[in-house]
């Protein structure tokens, strides 16, 4: 079922809108993240398609059926929520079977299916624990299992991984990605964190300030970005910038490559090293700008050392620095 | 298995003993200095509860055993068991038992219910601003004579408001406070009433600290107002049903100032004599201490057996966080 969004605009009550018009398409099957600082309004994105919010102006399309107007207990969506939501008095295999209950799927049939999607979770031998008795990545699980487990059209997740700690959270977004293929269901993944936006997504879409900046796959968004909001979200370490008249010049740290003086673009002092896993980055100070640059293992550098560095053209972005878009 | 020896095992009893024993004493990371300083702050307090909450406690649970006791001097002479015969017995007693029982099953689920739609009523409209909150609070510090006064008024046979609205209704006038049968319904009405100030605000108090998000979760799982009232709002509440029941429970069998307040004696033909005021009226009437402290213990064992099955039955009701 592919999802549409047309000029949705929300303003909380007499507020300036946190939604400025967003438009796009979220195609059938797919997973897009919604990507974006604090406050641009992803979590608030999210409610208007659960129908949790009525949306000040524009239109939610779920196929070609208009659902803008429906509740949000008849839109049969699956969400999970960013603090799980999960009901703490009932049993897991009871908050599984809760929305097909409210379906008045029969009993026997809800334990079944609520039993299958526990299985495809990996929460099986947990059916009888309390949510209190659970760890955090346990009731993640949980919470998807419930959200799944009515065959929803579309899936909802607000920042599902924030609450786990570093390892957990790259072992669950592998979960969510394998879930979500072998279900194949349509999925909306917020999060705040561009690697997981990058890792797990058909396609990003970054916001800033109730607007869509840009959206497209992460192989795309990383490549050309748009502007210089896109350019700085994404990547880390974070994109060099470098003034250069109207213009502001942008390089990602790893293409900035080392070479003889004769071929330089930047050359300087390094006052900085450190070795991330495979890779050296090192800060590099020019004149004004300080670059970082990630150099493979061969490239022996050290501190104090002047260093020559270089570019390809095509990695090398022009904003203009006035409107702060790509030229 | 690790082998320990019976001292061994001992040892650690004791010490696990003491460790407990200091626990209950001092808070954590508290000196000497500053803990001597809180029980001195405690003190008042303790004085009082020990003064007419405690010792009372163990005099009446000597007196009731005097079957020789002089009311003047409140000397005690001959003991024996004859006052809890003579209670247990006693066919004014039964009536005061049954009436009291009325009482707390009618006063109760009411006042829960009426609590319950109220608060729930409040915390859909206005955030509780202050002033709310002093006007639902109000039964509860409001004096019981100056309530009691209040309903006379409402519930008087000819001129009150209670029997004009009935009147509207082409229902008769009722003799509230004179008719027997009518002593009771009046009485649970008026206690209602000002139990309500309590319990509206105990149940706010609960439904503020319910998480919103519950509800929006159950929202999206296809849940309509009822059946989000019956996953979220009911079991997230139940403890503090479950304490409202509770206090409710003990606080109406003890039921009294407001019978006196209200019918200035126990009801026509006793309508209205409950198991406080047959205490009452052994005491300060008949002026046969024991017997009054006897009647008292009764009452005791029957709330602390109440109480018990309520605690039990709570357990498996009950979600606690
Ligand atoms: N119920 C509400 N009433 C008024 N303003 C709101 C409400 N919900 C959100 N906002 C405002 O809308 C803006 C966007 O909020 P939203 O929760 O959508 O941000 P977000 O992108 O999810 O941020 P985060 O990453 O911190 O969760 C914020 O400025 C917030 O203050
Ligand atoms: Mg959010």
């Amino acid at each position: 079922m592919n999802i549409q969004l047309q000029n949705l605009t929300m303003a909380f009550n007499n507020n300036p809108p946190t939604l400025k018009g967003i438009n796009t398409t979220i195609k059938d099957g797919q997973l897009a993240s919604l990507l974006g600082p604090s406050g641009c309004g992803k979590s608030t994105t999210l409610m208007l398609l659960a129908g949790l919010y009525k949306p000040t102006e524009g239109k939610i399309l779920f196929g070609d059926k208009d659902v803008t107007n429906k509740e949000a207990e008849h839109r049969g969506i699956g969400m999970v929520f960013q603090n799980y939501a999960l009901y703490p008095h009932l049993s897991v295999l009871k908050n599984i079977m809760f929305p097909l209950k409210m379906k008045k799927v029969p009993k026997a049939e809800a334990i079944e299916r609520a039993t299958k999607m526990a299985k495809l979770t990996q929460i099986d031998h947990l059916l009888d624990r309390k949510p209190g008795q659970l760890s955090g990545g346990q009731q993640q699980r949980v919470a998807i299992a419930r959200a799944l487990v009515k065959e929803p059209e579309l899936l909802l997740l607000d920042e599902p991984l924030s609450n786990l700690d570093a390892r957990l959270r790259l072992e669950m977004r592998e979960e969510i990605r394998r879930i979500q293929l072998e279900v194949g269901i349509t999925t909306i993944f917020v999060t705040h964190d561009q690697e997981e936006a990058l890792s797990i997504s058909d396609k990003v879409i970054l916001m800033n300030d109730g607007e869509i900046i840009q959206e497209a796959s992460p192989l795309d968004i990383y490549k050309t970005p748009n502007s210089i909001f896109s350019a700085t979200f994404i990547g880390s370490p974070p994109i060099n910038m470098i003034k250069d008249g109207d213009k502001i010049l942008g390089i990602r740290p790893e293409n900035l490559k080392p070479t003889a003086e004769a071929n330089s673009k930047f050359s300087g002092t390094v006052t900085y090293r450190e070795t991330i896993g495979r890779d050296t980055l090192i800060k590099v100070k020019c004149g004004e700008n300080t670059l970082n640059a990630l150099l493979e293992t061969g490239d022996i550098v050290n501190f104090g050392d002047t260093v020559h560095l270089t570019a390809e053209k095509e990695n090398i972005y022009n904003f203009d620095a006035s409107t702060g878009r790509r030229v | 298995m690790k082998e320990t020896t019976p001292l061994a095992n001992k040892e650690s009893f004791t010490s696990k003993f003491s460790k407990k024993l200091r626990n209950a004493i001092f808070v954590d990371g508290a000196t000497l200095k500053s803990t001597a300083k809180a029980y001195l702050y405690l003190l008042p307090a303790l004085i009082i509860i020990v003064v007419f909450s405690i010792y009372p406690i163990f005099r009446s649970l000597q007196l009731a055993f005097y079957t020789d006791f002089n009311f003047f001097t409140r000397e005690g002479f001959e003991t024996g068991t004859d006052n809890f015969t003579y209670v247990l017995n006693s066919q004014t007693f039964h009536l005061s038992l049954r009436n009291t029982i009325t009482f707390v099953i009618g006063v109760v689920p009411l006042t829960i219910i009426i609590s319950l739609m109220i608060a729930l009523a409040i915390h859909s409209v206005a955030k509780g601003t202050a002033f709310f909150r002093s006007i639902y609070f109000l039964p509860h510090i409001t004096s019981t004579i100056a309530i009691a006064t209040v309903f006379q008024w409402i519930f008087h046979t000819q001129s009150g408001i209670l029997n004009y609205i009935l009147s509207w209704f082409g229902i008769d006038p009722i003799a509230w406070l004179g008719h027997p049968d009518w002593a009771m319904p009046a009485l649970i009405i008026m206690s209602v009433w000002s139990n309500l100030g309590f319990g509206t605000v105990l149940l706010l108090a609960g439904l503020q600290t319910i998480d919103k998000g519950l509800y929006l979760a159950a929202k999206v799982d296809g849940a309509g107002k009822w059946h989000r009232f019956t996953t979220v709002t009911l079991p997230m509440l139940s403890p503090t049903i479950f304490f409202l029941s509770i206090t409710s429970v003990i606080g109406s069998f003890r039921i009294f100032g407001q019978i006196f307040a209200l019918f200035r004696g126990p009801g026509t033909a006793n309508s209205a004599l409950t198991v406080v005021y047959f205490i009452y009226q052994q005491f300060w009437e008949v002026r046969n201490i024991p017997r009054a402290s006897a009647a008292a213990l009764v009452l005791f064992a029957i709330i602390f057996a109440i109480t018990l099955v309520q605690m039990a039955v709570g357990k498996k009701l009950v979600h606690y966080k």
